[in-house]
């Protein structure tokens, strides 16, 4: 633990696209807050910005530090430490990296303008999307030798979550208009991670009210603490089951 | 102390490794020559844990290594062919990770002597992204010796070091050596490995062709120098092996 810590204040935070990064993430709170007066309304400007950027910087990132710290995790290998320790050390580094520059530039100055649930669970989400887009990044840069496809696979999978899944729901939803497809959303929104994280904090603003019936089943089910329950557990397995099959990809491959 | 049993390693169809048998000893001071892409890396890279190979054994002091043994690596220095670091960590704080990370497995003192005559002390406080290509070279010779291993695996130790730099890491290497530990080199720079070194073990396209002492090559090819001679031996195989070609094309 001590060795990674080391490794994160001695390399992984002085990246300057991390600085870069959690400047960006303040300036853009800054602005959300000073235009609106309706710290609610800031907070749904902001969560859009969340939602694609927070995605965006971490998987991209990820990609790159895997490929650039590539021959330092050679020199790491053939030092007395278990295969799999360095696999998670690689991933808890850049993980809490960016968590951290998240909380920094966002997390602060959302709890300043008021500790309310959906504020908290913007937080919460914006957290859990770094590790998910942390863990699919691994995923894709240990399993791709070539460092120009691994980040390309890593743009296609945020160009997937962020724009494409919503267009294919959108359509689905247009074909099967006829029928009752409330729960079948559900579904759906459970199978992207940056779907689940909008409609958590959604739920916790006034803009709930709009959303219409779909929007009140979701209320619904999202609203009681089994819903809860439902989407931290939907979550944990978005980052778990990417960061388990890294983790063993990482372990069995040939360096 | 090292022992390997028909060793062998594809990627995909190309043959890395070929059933290499080899057993190393204590003291001895064993070079891996072979031309471009002959497993050499390949090698250094399955005692090492870094590739698994597809069959084969590797004992180190009679403990077979498997997949998951990480254990033995404590008694092995590593010099990588290319040394990266990551660019904002200053060279104490590499040095720091690295003594960090090997704390429990290492007691006694550092051996810094390689530190003090490269001078790299001065650079201690610099970035590694403004290190020249040479002087990370050197971090990763000091970072090999630091905790005095019993087993030295260098890959291509000489590339890239000034000629002073070069000469002060085989004489080291040539000291370590006469304490009894046992190095394992590359280097396509013949003259730099005579010194150094008491064995061969010559590779061709992943097939160990042969594995001999240095006095058996030179009385062998009736050459009094090793560099003369390897290079005898290398010719010879370059005319077998094109003839070969040409008698499959004829054929």
């Amino acid at each position: 633990m001590r060795i990674l810590l080391r490794y994160i204040a001695y390399d992984i935070l002085r990246n300057r696209m991390i600085i870069a990064y959690t400047l960006f993430l303040l300036l853009m709170s800054a602005t959300m807050f000073s235009i609106e007066s309706n710290p609610g309304k800031g907070l749904l400007n902001l969560l859009n910005i969340v939602l694609i950027v927070v995605p965006l910087v971490s998987i991209i990132f990820s990609t790159i530090h895997y490929y650039n710290s590539y021959e330092f995790i050679e020199l790491l290998l053939a030092q007395p430490i278990p295969r799999k320790r360095l696999a998670f050390g690689q991933f808890l580094g850049v993980g809490m990296a960016l968590s951290l520059a998240f909380l920094i530039g966002v997390g602060i100055p959302v709890l300043l303008t008021g500790c309310s649930s959906a504020a908290l669970s913007l937080v919460l989400t914006g957290v859990f999307l770094t590790l998910i887009f942390v863990a699919l990044a691994m995923l894709a840069a240990v399993r791709t030798r070539d460092k120009a496809r691994g980040i390309g696979v890593a743009l296609l999978l945020w160009f997937y979550f962020a724009l494409l899944y919503n267009g294919i729901v959108l359509f689905l939803l247009f074909a099967f208009s006829e029928y009752p497809l409330e729960k079948a959303v559900i579904a759906f929104v459970s199978f992207n991670p940056i779907d689940l994280g909008r409609i958590l904090v959604m739920l916790h603003t006034d803009a709930s009210a709009l959303m219409g019936f779909t929007g009140a089943v979701m209320q619904q089910f999202f609203g009681s603490g089994w819903g809860v329950l439902y989407a931290v557990v939907i979550m944990l397995l978005w980052f778990g089951l990417p960061l388990w099959g890294s983790v063993r990809s990482f372990s069995r491959k040939d360096f | 102390m090292i022992q390997t049993q028909n060793l062998s390693k594809h990627f995909g169809k190309l043959c890395a490794l070929n059933n290499v048998s080899v057993n190393l000893q204590k003291g001895k001071g064993v070079s891996l020559i072979g031309p471009n892409g002959s497993g050499k890396t390949t090698f250094i890279k399955c005692l090492l844990g870094m590739v698994i190979p597809d069959s084969g054994r590797i004992c180190f002091n009679d403990q077979p290594i498997l997949r998951d043994s990480w254990d033995y690596r404590k008694q092995i220095g590593y010099m990588p062919q290319i040394g990266r670091y990551p660019d904002n960590m200053r060279v104490r704080q590499v040095f720091d990770l690295m003594t960090d990370l090997r704390k429990d497995s290492h007691c006694g003192p550092l051996d810094e002597e390689l530190i003090e005559e490269f001078g790299l002390k001065n650079s201690f406080d610099k970035p590694m992204r403004t290190l020249s290509g040479g002087t990370r070279q050197k971090v990763s010779a000091c970072l090999a010796f630091l905790f005095d291993p019993a087993v030295l695996v260098l890959d291509e130790p000489t590339a890239g070091l000034d000629p002073l730099a070069a000469e002060a890491l085989k004489a080291k290497v040539l000291r370590e050596q006469q304490k009894g530990k046992l190095v394992l080199m590359t280097s396509h720079i013949l003259n730099d490995l005579e010194e150094l070194t008491t064995d061969v073990m010559y590779l061709v396209e992943g097939d160990l062709l042969f594995f001999e002492s240095v006095e058996n090559i030179l009385e062998r090819t009736e050459e009094t120098r090793f560099a003369k001679a390897i290079a005898k031996i290398m010719a010879q195989q370059g005319k077998i092996s094109s003839t070969l070609q040409r008698k499959t094309i004829a054929l």
